[in-house]
């Protein structure tokens, strides 16, 4: 018996196969990219899948010695973090009252932000540029961005949360509430400490899609106000022909995400899978 | 029910003992509780229902304004014209082959990645060394921008100077000309190539996640049957995660509909037309050339196509899931 269940559970030697296949296509475009920024770009034309020989420094530093790369990493950060902050304070907020409270209107309420999962952002774009730029005249601020982004990011913040909140132990709030606590008391010092696990789950998403979004941040901004993503488009576009520069800027650019990424793996997983179920 | 305090749940053994307590207190505070009650939940919603109302439904609602109207952006939209941007959108060429390239995307990735990524799940769902990296590794593309990913498979995929060119020809495999983006007829299957590398690592997660909670003594069970694994797989483990692969189905059909940033860092569309998609051509309408009236008429379109599907695959499909649960 034991010795039948090793065969199935262990993978044989094509299982391993099959898993470095896996992991050299996965991992081979990256790999390309980095080692690329470590080449120049007469090594690249000469031999294009080869290793850099010699190594060469200078694409990276000039990547880190660029005015505008640190510019646009600080742009992209501080909308991450304000986009961040807003849809979780906002969402958990929300996710709140349609956890714990009873009333007529939480399913109704609720379906609002469920149906806000399925509104595509590329539809409401043009109005959106139309709105951030003219009627609150935000369009190249760090607001005019991260503001739509949170509200974006609310349905699937909410989503996650409310069965979190839901199954917070009762009697913790109820003890509190006999001690005279008001709910708003009770919802900034027990419900938010003890549903920080989930709230850094939505925080981390969050922040990985508003580090990684394209299309709202190219019509809201321009020049030195422009983030990562828009800099790595901007740059392959604009130095087509310095291969070893472009690869050398995208390989940095992957690096904030990556570690965020390798930190928070767990987190983001249990969320996506959250999302899933639920 | 709609106290402020919420009586615990009568199945609910450890808060019983403080029922008698919590009664008096809530008679105590009761008179304005119901008004109280109404101002905290208006305090907790206010800040979303706000944010939601102003950036996601006003500009949504606003889409579906601007489709009746001839409208170039300045000046107060007076020029309606009823059904007649629909009318130009759907007899443009460029639009309905849009629309097909979503479709041919959304179904490709049915067919391809879920067979694929369900393959891959299984047989990293053994016991085999370095499984934790393994899964780490097949999730790194899902975590990168789809524009830095974009940026490093245009490289990969230049013409004449790009690797894949050089490893395809290597082994004798015959390249094109213009590069396989360049292409008119290989541009959007490479597109979809580029996406299945960067999407598949989820799928194979969340179907790995499905698989971990399928319980072992299952497959013991059918082992001492003489079921093989082929058996065991077909017949217990994909069958239990029907669920997270009609969700995963889903998402990603809902995630097809809207592609715009790969598309647009590879191809921006082209080459002639090959690769647009609804989001990319009402982009190019909207802010390149300022037909507002077009583009609002491709936004409801592209609404009302994802909200079709949504609810045809919640009635067909998810509903079954939801049943279940309840």
């Amino acid at each position: 018996m034991a010795r039948r269940a090793t065969a199935y559970g262990r993978g044989g030697p094509f299982v391993y196969l099959v898993a470095l296949a896996v992991v050299a296509v996965t991992l081979g475009p990256v790999l390309y990219g980095a080692l690329g920024g470590f080449r120049t770009n007469a090594q690249l034309a000469r031999d294009p899948a080869g290793l850099p020989d010699p190594w060469v420094l200078s694409n990276y530093a000039n990547v880190l010695s660029n005015a505008a790369f640190w510019r646009y990493t600080l742009n992209s950060t501080a909308i991450a973090v304000v986009t961040t902050a807003v849809a979780v304070l906002a969402g958990v907020m929300a996710a709140y009252p349609l956890a714990r409270y009873r009333f007529k209107l939480r399913e109704p309420l609720f379906l609002v932000f469920v149906l806000g999962l399925l509104f595509p952002a590329a539809v409401a774009i043009i109005p959106l540029f139309i709105l951030v730029t003219r009627n609150l005249e935000l369009g190249n601020t760090w607001w005019g961005v991260a503001l739509p982004q949170a509200a974006f990011a609310l349905p699937v913040t909410v989503v996650i949360l409310r069965p979190f909140l839901m199954a917070l132990p009762k009697e913790l709030e109820e003890a509190a509430m006999l001690d005279g606590a008001t709910r708003v008391g009770i919802f900034w010092r027990i419900a938010l400490p003890l549903s920080m696990p989930a709230l850094v789950t939505v925080g981390v998403l969050a922040f990985v899609t508003s580090w990684n979004a394209y299309l709202l941040p190219l019509l809201l901004l321009q020049g030195e106000m422009r983030t990562l993503p828009l800099g790595v488009a901007d740059f392959s576009t604009q130095y087509s022909a310095d291969t070893a520069g472009v690869l050398a800027f995208t390989t940095i650019a992957m690096i904030p995400a990556l570690i965020l990424f390798l930190a928070m793996q767990r987190r983001i997983v249990s969320g996506l899978q959250g999302a899933v179920k639920g | 029910m709609t106290r402020v305090t919420a009586a615990p749940a009568a199945t609910d053994p450890g808060a019983a003992v403080t029922r008698g307590a919590d009664a008096r207190r809530v008679t105590g505070r009761r008179r304005g509780g119901k008004r109280r009650q109404r101002l905290e939940i208006l305090l907790f919603v206010t800040p979303a229902l706000v944010l939601m109302a102003t950036f996601v439904i006003y500009p949504v609602f606003s889409a579906a304004r601007m489709s009746f109207y001839r409208w170039k952006g300045f000046g107060p939209m007076v020029d309606f014209v009823g059904l007649e941007n629909y009318l130009r959108v759907l007899a443009d060429d460029v639009f309905t082959d849009a629309v097909m390239h979503n479709f041919v995307i959304v179904f490709a990735s049915i067919l391809v990645q879920l067979p694929l990524g369900l393959a891959l799940a299984l047989l990293l769902n053994r016991r085999i060394r370095g499984r934790g990296l393994l899964r780490t590794i097949i999730f790194v593309p899902y975590v990168l921008a789809e524009v830095i990913a974009g940026v490093v498979w245009f490289q990969l995929l230049q013409p004449r100077t790009g690797v894949l060119e050089r490893m395809l020809s290597s082994v004798g495999i015959p390249v094109p000309e213009q590069g396989f983006l360049g292409t008119p007829d290989l541009a959007l299957a490479t597109v979809f190539v580029v996406l299945t590398w960067k999407y598949l690592g989820l799928a194979v997660l969340l179907f790995l996640a499905g698989l971990q909670g399928v319980p072992d003594e299952l497959h013991e069970a059918a082992q001492l049957d003489g079921a093989s694994w082929w058996q065991v797989q077909r017949r217990i483990a994909i069958p239990l995660i029907a669920p997270t692969i009609r969700t995963w189905i889903f998402l990603s059909m809902i995630g097809s509909l809207q592609l715009f940033d790969m598309v647009w860092i590879l191809t921006g569309g082209g080459p002639a037309n090959a690769t647009t998609t609804m989001a990319t051509y009402l982009i190019s309408m909207g802010t390149q050339r300022s037909n507002y009236g077009i583009a609002g008429a491709a936004s409801v379109v592209l609404f009302l196509i994802g909200f079709a599907m949504a609810v045809a695959y919640q009635f067909l499909v998810l509903r079954r899931d939801t049943r279940a649960d309840a």
